[in-house]
């Protein structure tokens, strides 16, 4: 619902503004399964979903597992002439550790494994007591904060499209084998984009703020 | 519905003398520092935040040529050493026929970063201008530009996997160049300024603010 005048401001606990064009809604409850947009710039405002907390946790726990069945598995293997190579996944995030590139080698480990650990852990954090039933956890507020900045720099899924470029680029040279880190990660990836989907921003914060209080 | 066809005129927070939340949406008074809700930094929509992203859009430019002019790949084939270039890489993969591959490439590592710098510049000369043109155009142009940032660090991601993947010793492998470093920082200072263009501004711009249009 619009607000159409600045005379008839209601208490402040009762509005809204959107996060991407600031217009101001009375904040109305949302029933679970509806979307509220915003009417201006069509961003989405709320969407509770049933169980998402659930979901969401459980995705973000897959997501913990494959990526460790990513980095311990084989990756990739080469196979040329009957000479053999085998990449792991640190391996690759190892790849510029020589010479004057050696500062991305810290900047790949953080975008393709440390930033998406750190987010998924920081959500489990901030849902899992909220999806059983109790109140959040101390710093659940700052947990969520950074999940939420850190979401455009966990770059899975841009890693996964390298790794099929790459792959490409060398599948006319050599033999390839895919190791089983490969499907893990892309099942990482698969599952990153669902939670990222059952996440409606507004709702969490709203959930975080009313169990806090009460 | 005198106003069909325009976008709906919307009081905003800050019209109405009040500061949204741009994490979690809640409304404060102006006086207020801190959101009482999810704990971010409550600001207005403030021209002056366009200094930061010209500041990180400068910084990734600066750092995106010499991207373009060191090799990015050293390719030793039975002791031969190539470097290559990103455009070169492309030129490369061109004359081995690698149509599609050679169109991701370029797309991700020459074509996205550039339009990125000029669709950047676009948004925040329009908006340091007020210049009237369609907020819808310009709100579609900013999402696609903060969505699509992330996906030019492509190349870089492809320059390790092959570094990694192709070491034969003398028969063939494959290390990274100097030109990784500068690309991968060019492709996080331009993300970094578009995440710091606050794109309440763009609707501000157009003077949509409640008293006039």
């Amino acid at each position: 619902m619009n607000v159409d005048s600045a005379a008839q401001l209601p208490d402040l606990d009762a509005l809204i503004a959107c996060p991407s064009c600031d217009a101001l809604y009375l904040e109305r409850d949302i029933a679970p399964g509806e979307t509220a947009t915003c009417a201006r710039c069509h961003a989405t405002l709320e969407a509770p979903r049933n169980t998402a907390m659930t979901r969401i946790i459980m995705l973000a726990l897959a997501a913990i597992i494959l990526m460790g069945a990513a980095i311990f598995f084989p990756f990739l293997e080469l196979e040329v002439a009957g000479r053999f190579h085998r990449a792991s996944l640190l391996d690759t995030v190892r790849a510029f550790s020589s010479g004057l590139t050696a500062p991305l080698t810290i900047a790949m480990a953080a975008l393709v494994v440390i930033l998406p650990l750190t987010r998924f852990g920081a959500i489990i954090y901030t849902l899992a007591p909220m999806a059983f039933g109790h109140h959040p956890w101390p710093h659940a507020d700052s947990a969520f904060r950074m999940a939420e900045a850190l979401r455009s720099w966990a770059m899975a899924e841009v890693f996964i499209v390298g790794v099929a470029v790459a792959l490409v680029k060398v599948a006319g040279l050599a033999h390839l084998g895919i190791g089983p880190a490969f499907w893990a990660f892309v099942g990482l990836v698969i599952v990153t984009v669902l939670k990222d989907n059952f996440m409606s921003r507004l709702t969490i914060w709203k959930t975080l703020d009313a169990r806090r209080k009460s | 519905m005198e106003n069909a066809g325009r976008a709906p005129q919307v009081l905003t927070a800050h019209a109405a003398g009040l500061v949204g939340c741009v994490q979690c949406g809640r409304v404060h008074r102006p006086d207020v520092m801190y959101c009482d809700r999810c704990g971010a930094v409550v600001t207005p929509p403030d021209p002056s935040s366009l200094q930061r992203v010209w500041a990180w859009l400068l910084a990734g430019l600066i750092v995106y040529i010499p991207a373009n002019v060191f090799p990015m790949l050293r390719t030793s084939i039975l002791g031969q050493t190539t470097d290559s270039t990103i455009y070169g890489g492309v030129v490369d993969l061109v004359h081995h026929g690698s149509y599609g591959i050679a169109a991701i490439v370029f797309v991700a590592s020459i074509i996205i970063p550039c339009a990125k710098f000029v669709a950047i510049i676009f948004l925040a000369l329009t908006v340091q201008r007020r210049v009237r043109i369609s907020t819808h155009a310009r709100h579609k142009l900013y999402e696609v530009v903060e969505f699509i940032g992330r996906w030019s660090m492509i190349d870089v991601f492809v320059v390790a996997i092959l570094s990694s993947l192709v070491q034969l010793d003398f028969a063939a492998s494959i290390n990274p160049g100097i030109a990784a470093v500068s690309f991968a920082l060019s492709v996080a200072f331009t993300m970094i300024s578009a995440e710091s263009f606050d794109s309440r501004l763009i609707w501000n711009a157009d003077g949509e603010d409640y008293n006039n249009g």
